[in-house]
């Protein structure tokens, strides 16, 4: 009787056991659907898309729509190609993750080690600036890059995204120092350590975990940024989001399809590359502006 | 006489110098941020066109902005899109994860494969739905060519349902996030408790109706302001996937401040609506912020 009851349960298991699994399978499936669609048809002539099956494989294989995307396709109107434009995206995103990041430790720091009256209140009105919806500094963002004469450069996108950056960067480590032993920076200071030779001899050197978070939030924040690059940016400085959509949206006629899917994926392929790589800071990085702890 | 002094002098240094590291960034959000934000909320009361012009006209800018039928539609679209966008991506999310959580083999495989969409650009998001939701190219196209010929799947062309379409890709992009923060919830519970749960004879349901799902208070609470918050500054995404059509159909006030600043010149009524949103935020955040800044004390 007894053993009856149990293999029943255990019979009950294995059945919610297949059905969870299905589930999880179609649920994958779904998220992985829109990236396969990209992919297979990024490297199909544009005859078989216009004629086919949006899933079905190609029948010849051809790199040509990557190639093109990457280096002859229209954008806006000039035949170049994204290659410019991924040009622009890597020589804006690096300084403004440099910079915002490198703030970011010593502000963290200071917040931390060297507290002073207010300081919580100045992290409050920093992590609030992390969550302004952005069109309310557009206006006056125009207009002071224009009076510096930055407006519509890399140098002024920099400066854009570093600014707005440093309220996350902060986060990030302020958080992370909070939990560091403020005795062994009193400590230091008693064997007359200096501010930043204890950043640097002691802090920094632990640091690795939570500037990889940083760097990561920040470099896919800034690569995939559109609307500061659409605002802000001239001919010779858009970044690659924006090209991306002139390249959709502009083609006129027929559109070539596969062009527009490699360029897709060209777009998004620095920040999937990072994901696939270190998912794991990249989760900690989402998390850490949400959930406490 | 001489040292006591030096050090006197090094200790006040050293006492200044935090302060001046941290004074730049300080003075950036300060300026950047707040000094921006009070500017655009008085040009909001301007009768900025063009460019910032400085005559005083009240709240006029704000009456025209809540008369204009547009407007009107924006802020619709954003009630509709974002009950149903937290809604779903929760539905979604917890149930991903309590399934996730359920001694899966395969976890490690599949939490990258629901995250994933998290690392991509909206606008990379956007241009693969708007082919997939395409009638002629994408689902609905595939579906007939499959033999399902009455299969019918055109909502992106039509101003009703245009804006459910927006819905779909935004869950698809952010529910496997949602996912990891409930994930990250559930992994914190402790399990003495639900055993002695399931040993008084609870049921798996009324475990987690009962226990579980109570519990998890902090990441609802995240994941709704999180979501929130997101939902008010989509903009790529309607850029990328509809343009805000069919017509006005999918206009949010993200897409409605651009237009209207940049390409109506109407920058009082732009300011207007920026304003607006950021009040919406803030509706949603400071009281959030607050708590969270507050309690590690």
């Amino acid at each position: 009787m007894s053993s009856a009851i149990q293999s029943n349960v255990v019979h009950s298991g294995r059945v919610a056991r297949v059905v969870i699994h299905v589930v999880l399978l179609i649920a994958a499936l779904f998220y992985l659907l829109p990236l396969f669609v990209m992919l297979i048809n990024s490297v199909k002539p544009l005859s078989q898309i216009l004629d086919g099956n949006m899933m079905s494989l190609p029948h010849v294989w051809t790199l040509k729509p990557w190639s093109e995307a990457w280096s002859t396709a229209q954008i806006g109107v000039e035949p170049t190609g994204l290659r410019p434009y991924f040009l622009n995206s890597i020589e804006m995103v690096v300084p403004a993750v440099a910079i915002s990041t490198m703030m970011g430790a010593l502000n963290g720091y200071v917040l931390t080690k060297w507290r002073f009256r207010g300081d919580t209140f100045l992290f409050g009105m920093m992590l609030f600036s992390c969550f302004i919806p952005f069109q309310i500094v557009l206006i006056p963002m125009a207009r002071v890059l224009g009076i510096l004469g930055i407006a519509g450069t890399v140098p002024g996108l920099i400066l854009v995204h570093t600014v707005y950056g440093l309220g996350f960067t902060t986060l990030y480590f302020r958080n992370y120092y909070a939990a560091f032993p403020t005795e062994l920076v009193r400590a230091a200071q008693i064997d007359g350590a200096g501010f930043f030779r204890i950043f640097w001899r002691i802090l920094l050197p632990l640091s690795g975990p939570i500037i990889v978070v940083a760097v990561i939030w920040q470099f896919t924040n800034i690569w995939n940024d559109f609307l500061f690059g659409s605002s802000f940016a001239g001919q010779g400085s858009q970044p690659m989001t924006v090209a991306l959509n002139n390249l959709v949206q502009s083609s006129t006629g027929s559109k070539p399809y596969n062009i527009h899917f490699a360029g897709a994926i060209i777009a998004a392929l620095p920040t999937l590359i990072v994901y696939i790589v270190s998912g794991r800071y990249f989760v900690r990085g989402l998390m850490a502006g949400s959930v406490k702890g | 006489m001489a040292r006591p002094n030096a050090t006197d002098l090094r200790t006040r240094l050293q006492e200044w110098i935090p302060k001046l590291v941290l004074a730049p960034s300080i003075a950036s959000m300060l300026f950047f941020v707040y000094g921006f934000i009070l500017f655009t909320v008085y040009l909001s009361f301007t009768d900025s066109k063009i460019l910032p012009t400085y005559g005083w006209v009240g709240w006029r800018n704000y009456s025209n902005l809540f008369q204009l039928p547009m407007w009107s539609v924006a802020l619709e679209n954003l009630a509709i899109f974002a009950s149903l966008y937290i809604m779903i991506c929760i539905a979604i999310g917890l149930g991903l994860a309590i399934l996730l959580d359920q001694k899966i083999r395969s976890e490690g495989v599949l939490r990258p494969i629901y995250l994933y969409p998290m690392a991509l650009s909206f606008i990379v998001t956007g241009t693969a739905w708007k082919w997939l939701l395409d009638p002629g190219l994408g689902i609905e196209h595939t579906m007939h060519l499959w033999g399902w010929t009455s299969f019918h799947f055109n909502w992106i062309k039509s101003s009703d349902y245009a804006i459910y379409c927006v819905v779909l890709a935004a869950v698809w992009q952010t529910s496997g996030f949602v996912m990891a923060m409930f994930l990250a919830g559930l992994r914190g519970i402790d399990n003495e408790i639900l055993k002695a749960a399931q040993m008084d004879g609870a049921s798996n349901w009324s475990l987690y109706r009962r226990i579980v799902i109570p519990q998890l208070r902090p990441a609802f609470l995240s994941a709704i302001v999180i979501l929130g918050f997101l939902a008010i500054k989509s903009y790529d995404l309607i850029v990328a996937l509809t343009g805000g059509g069919p017509g006005w159909a999918t206009q949010l006030p993200s897409t409605f401040m651009y237009s209207y600043t940049f390409t109506r010149n109407e920058m009082g009524v732009g300011a207007a609506s920026a304003v607006i949103m950021l009040m919406m935020t803030a509706a949603i955040l400071v009281p959030y912020l607050y708590s969270e800044l507050k309690e590690p004390k």
